[in-house]
């Protein structure tokens, strides 16, 4: 596929801006922005087009996923509680496009606070799939990835805790890359689970996930988890060993996505790759153990949301406790509720070693697998959500079964590994269906390479 | 017989230029509240801590300065509780891996004896901000969120107000030796907490304990573990229980108030950071950190053991690591006479102003100059004093100390001739003879009322020996 990005350079940043605004008005029905940042986005695209700003991004439009602190507007991480913030600084990765001369114009859906796999979770309304408006455009970034997917802009920002970039990218059609943990600075990033939270993108392209990798990856003195740049594209892969994740092909998955999984491993094989079936038992607990491990975490980065400093304050309280309870009761979704009872549970004591101690156990020893298979094969290859994009309102009702959207997505996750979900081929009615590839830590670059034998050969 | 069981936490704060995961000032002293404030103080969304190295290298000092072993590994933890002093919700400390394992105090206590308190551990956190109620509503300042603190928890080792009391001003002393905390105890730099329990003498079981907390002197520490002590033997003699809780102490009515039950006690939730990535020191990390530590008070008592000085001096000059090192540098320059002199004015100095001491404006070369001037019969001890009080002033900064005495004309009389004339003019006088003719008659004794009377005509500038030699001579 050819690079989108590449076709914004070297035009007019102003009507590059212009052109995306325009695009994002004629959109709206499908709700994937919350905010256009119209006026900072034209100041910008003034600077780069006098020469002020130039760089490897320079006019090139992009949204951010609204849990990510801008300029130029609200952050509003899609909750009642933010629903007026204004952020007084921007978070790294903005800083960093636009340095390079990246614009950004709006900023996309989500579920509140990353909270969800559908987007059917902001307090603002859900966004509408791509593809098809009728069904859900898979999330927590599913603002950001329909922006792509509907062409408003060539690549959007997107945060990944569980899945939340893949999923959304595989129900639309485009490429998300979920870097290694690390890669990218969290600075600035409204916290979901600290310790596997990672920002990344959503293009049209391998090529275009590189571009903007090459500029928003490095150490961050702001963020003690980051990792100097090492990530450098390579143009191919040398054909290697890949492992076909059995727990992940299982009778619980769609068919046309097994289908299409199986296709692309024969591309891959077509390629010249050698894949064979690959066992990681303990793949099949990293559901259970993210559903601990980062709803604690949830319950600890909420706390802050008091409504003491900035944020939603509920104006009937009484007292402190009453503040406490009516603020956040009032500010927060349902799922948000959830996980922060989920968590304060998990965490509390009596609780603490049974759940969550025990959970960080597991993760160790899923961690340990995913090392150990990686020391005899290049990557491993499955599907990455269990359906193509299901129905609005399809699985509001059953928490349970929204989470178990996750399940092939959070391993990665967990062991801190990246992972991309690549478009390959759709479902007979038309649905996209995305295909998972993951190496071990910091060889994202050999990542990206890999997946471009799938690049637009279902 | 009642027995009581005390163990102390201790949160010193430690002197950094920042807080302890922000770049914002850590000294907020006479600030305008929430000016001292930064994104991650106020827990902004997206905000991520940032560990001062400096703190840790403060930290990795004061467990040198307590004897104690430095994790090679530690850990920080988010303690969470809700309230408005709290921006983030939690409170970062170390709960299961601390940087400071194990330690001991020596303490000297009055009678000359050593209390040596264990200690447990000491880890790092970061302290709260501060609340102000008034009538109905609370101001919030978070001037003092984020600073950095070492908690230092002792075993139960103590076992009398006066032990907490030695117990609590050698850790003051360690820790403003060992330079971790400005010590400024009105401040707040250090706070103590005191647990204690009672129990009959010999018994192998712990009674129940309060802990009261916040204390910040120490004579505060002393009153309030001995009204803790009437109090919990008072309710067990009239056959009531001591409740555990949380109590606080009112320094005018010297009482401690229930403040918190443990019915009351919070779950904490207590979660390993996943921010802060483990705190991994190697043994040479360590060594480096610790290299250069000042000399602590221990040692300084050991160095001073040949001055044969009364302890309550030798603990006056160890109240603040200026006046000992300025005291120890007389010592090693001028030898143990001088020495000697420096400590006893220092000793009874009362209120001076340390920081000309800190400084070195009031530095050893003058004191060991000025002491010097006594062993030579320049000065008398009395007039010596008045010089060193004279040091402080501000106008004598640029003059030496025999400037500043000819100046104050206190330089004694050493010349014969001089003194002769005020000698032969006693002698004469009338009230003088009953004197002359007691030592005639061998009462050696009243040769003492005839110098000081030619002191007095001197107005304290003859030299006393002379004056006493110029006198027999003339018997």
């Amino acid at each position: 596929m050819t690079s989108r990005i590449l076709s914004y350079l070297n035009r007019s940043a102003k009507e590059n801006v212009q052109q995306a605004i325009l695009k994002a008005k004629q959109a709206e029905s499908y709700h994937a922005l919350l905010s256009l940042t119209e006026e900072r986005a034209l100041e910008q695209a003034t600077k780069v087009d006098a020469g002020e700003i130039t760089g490897r991004l320079a006019g090139v439009p992009f949204v951010a996923k609204d849990n990510i602190l801008t300029f130029g507007g609200k952050t509003t991480a899609a909750s009642k509680m933010l629903e007026d913030f204004t952020s007084p600084l921007q978070a790294t990765v903005i800083e960093k496009l636009e340095a390079e001369g990246a614009i950004c114009i709006g900023k996309a859906n989500l579920d509140a606070f990353a909270h969800g796999g559908s987007t059917e979770n902001s307090a603002f309304g859900p966004t509408k799939n791509a593809k098809d408006p009728m069904r859900v455009a898979g999330g927590s970034s599913g603002g950001s990835a329909v922006a792509v997917a509907l062409d408003i802009v060539p690549f959007a920002l997107g945060t990944d805790t569980g899945g939340s970039i893949r999923q959304p990218a595989s129900f639309n059609g485009v490429v998300g890359f979920k870097p290694t943990y690390g890669m990218v600075s969290r600075y600035g990033v409204v916290a979901m689970g600290s310790s596997t939270d990672v920002i990344g993108p959503i293009t049209n392209s391998i090529a275009d996930s590189e571009l903007v990798l090459e500029v928003i990856q490095g150490a961050d003195p702001k963020d003690m988890t980051t990792l100097p740049s090492y990530f450098k594209p390579i143009s191919s892969a040398k054909p290697g060993k890949i492992g076909l994740i059995k727990e992940h092909m299982s009778d619980n998955i769609d068919p046309s996505v097994l289908a299409q999984t199986r296709i692309a491993v024969e591309q891959l094989e077509k390629a010249g790759y050698s894949v064979e079936e690959v066992s990681l038992p303990m793949i099949e607990h990293a559901l259970a153990m993210y559903y601990i491990i980062v709803p604690a975490e949830v319950s600890s980065n909420l706390a802050r949301y008091d409504g003491v400093r900035y944020g939603h304050r509920s104006d009937n309280a009484q007292d402190l406790a009453a503040l406490y309870g009516m603020t956040r009761s009032e500010g927060f979704e349902d799922e948000n509720k959830r996980r922060i009872m989920i968590g304060a549970y998990v965490l509390s004591s009596g609780f603490f070693d049974a759940y969550y101690l025990q959970a960080q156990k597991a993760r160790t020893l899923l961690i340990d697998q995913f090392r150990t298979v990686f020391e005899k094969y290049d990557a491993l290859i499955g599907p990455v959500s269990p359906t193509p994009a299901f129905r609005l309102n399809e699985n509001t009702k059953d928490p349970i079964k929204m989470y178990l959207t996750d399940t092939l997505t959070v391993p990665a996750n967990l062991v801190g590994c990246p992972a991309i979900s690549i478009p390959f081929g759709s479902t007979p009615e038309g649905l996209p269906i995305g295909v998972q590839l993951m190496t071990w830590r910091e060889q994202d670059a050999k990542l990206l390479a890999l997946a471009r034998e799938l690049e637009g050969k279902a | 017989m009642w027995e009581m069981t005390i163990g102390i936490e201790c949160h010193v704060q430690l002197a950094t230029k920042t807080k302890l995961f922000s770049p914002a000032d850590n000294d907020s002293r006479n600030a305008e509240p929430n000016s001292k404030v930064h994104p991650v103080d106020y827990a902004l969304p997206g905000m991520l801590p940032v560990l001062n190295e400096e703190a840790v290298r403060l930290a990795v000092r004061a467990g040198k300065a307590l004897n104690s072993q430095i994790a090679n590994i530690s850990r920080f933890d988010r303690k969470h509780y809700f309230y408005p002093d709290l921006p983030k919700g939690y409170q970062t400390t170390q709960m299961y891996q601390p940087i400071i394992i194990g330690g001991k105090v020596d303490a000297p206590l009055d009678d000359g004896s050593t209390l040596s308190v264990r200690l447990h551990h000491a880890h790092m956190e970061e302290d709260a901000g501060k609340l102000t109620h008034t009538g109905s509503y609370s101001l919030v300042d978070l001037n003092r969120a984020g600073t950095p603190l070492i908690e230092i928890v002792s075993e139960p080792d103590i076992h009398s107000p006066a032990e907490a009391r030695a117990y609590a001003t050698e850790l003051y002393n360690l820790m403003t030796f060992a330079g971790v905390t400005h010590g400024d105890l009105y401040h707040g730099n250090m706070r103590f907490d005191v647990n204690l329990s009672v129990a009959k003498v010999g018994s192998d079981q712990l009674g129940t304990r309060t802990e009261t907390k916040n204390l910040n002197s120490f004579r505060s520490i002393e009153r309030a573990a001995q009204y803790e002590f009437n109090r919990q033997v008072a309710l067990l003699e009239a056959g009531e229980k001591v409740t555990q809780e949380t109590r606080g102490w009112d320094d005018d009515t010297g009482k401690t108030i229930s403040q918190r039950s443990k019915e009351d006690a919070q779950d904490y939730r207590y979660m390993p950071d996943p921010d802060i990535p483990p705190l991994v020191l190697s043994q040479q990390d360590i060594a480096m950190m610790q290299d250069g530590m000042p000399v602590m008070p221990g040692e300084y008592r050991q160095n001073w053991l040949s001055l044969d000085l009364d302890k309550s001096v030798i603990n006056t000059v160890l109240s603040h690591p200026s006046v000992a090192a300025t005291a120890e540098s007389v010592r090693t320059a001028y030898g143990n006479e001088a020495a000697k002199r420096v400590f006893n004015w220092f000793a009874s100095a009362g209120e001076f102003d340390k920081s000309a001491v800190e400084s070195g404006t009031v530095g050893s070369r003058r004191l060991g100059k000025l002491a010097q001037m006594v062993g030579e019969n320049k000065l008398s001890s009395t007039g010596a004093k008045e010089v060193f009080f004279a040091l402080f002033e501000e106008q004598n900064l640029s003059k030496t100390v025999a400037e500043i005495a000819e100046s104050m004309q206190l330089i004694q009389i050493s010349d014969e001739s001089a003194i002769i004339a005020v000698v032969e003019q006693v002698l004469a006088s009338e009230s003088s003879q009953k004197a002359v003719e007691d030592i005639r008659a061998g009462n050696d004794k009243a040769i003492g009322f005839l110098v000081g009377q030619v002191m007095k005509q001197s107005k304290g500038r003859a030299n006393p020996a002379l004056a006493q030699k110029l006198i027999r001579e003339r018997l």
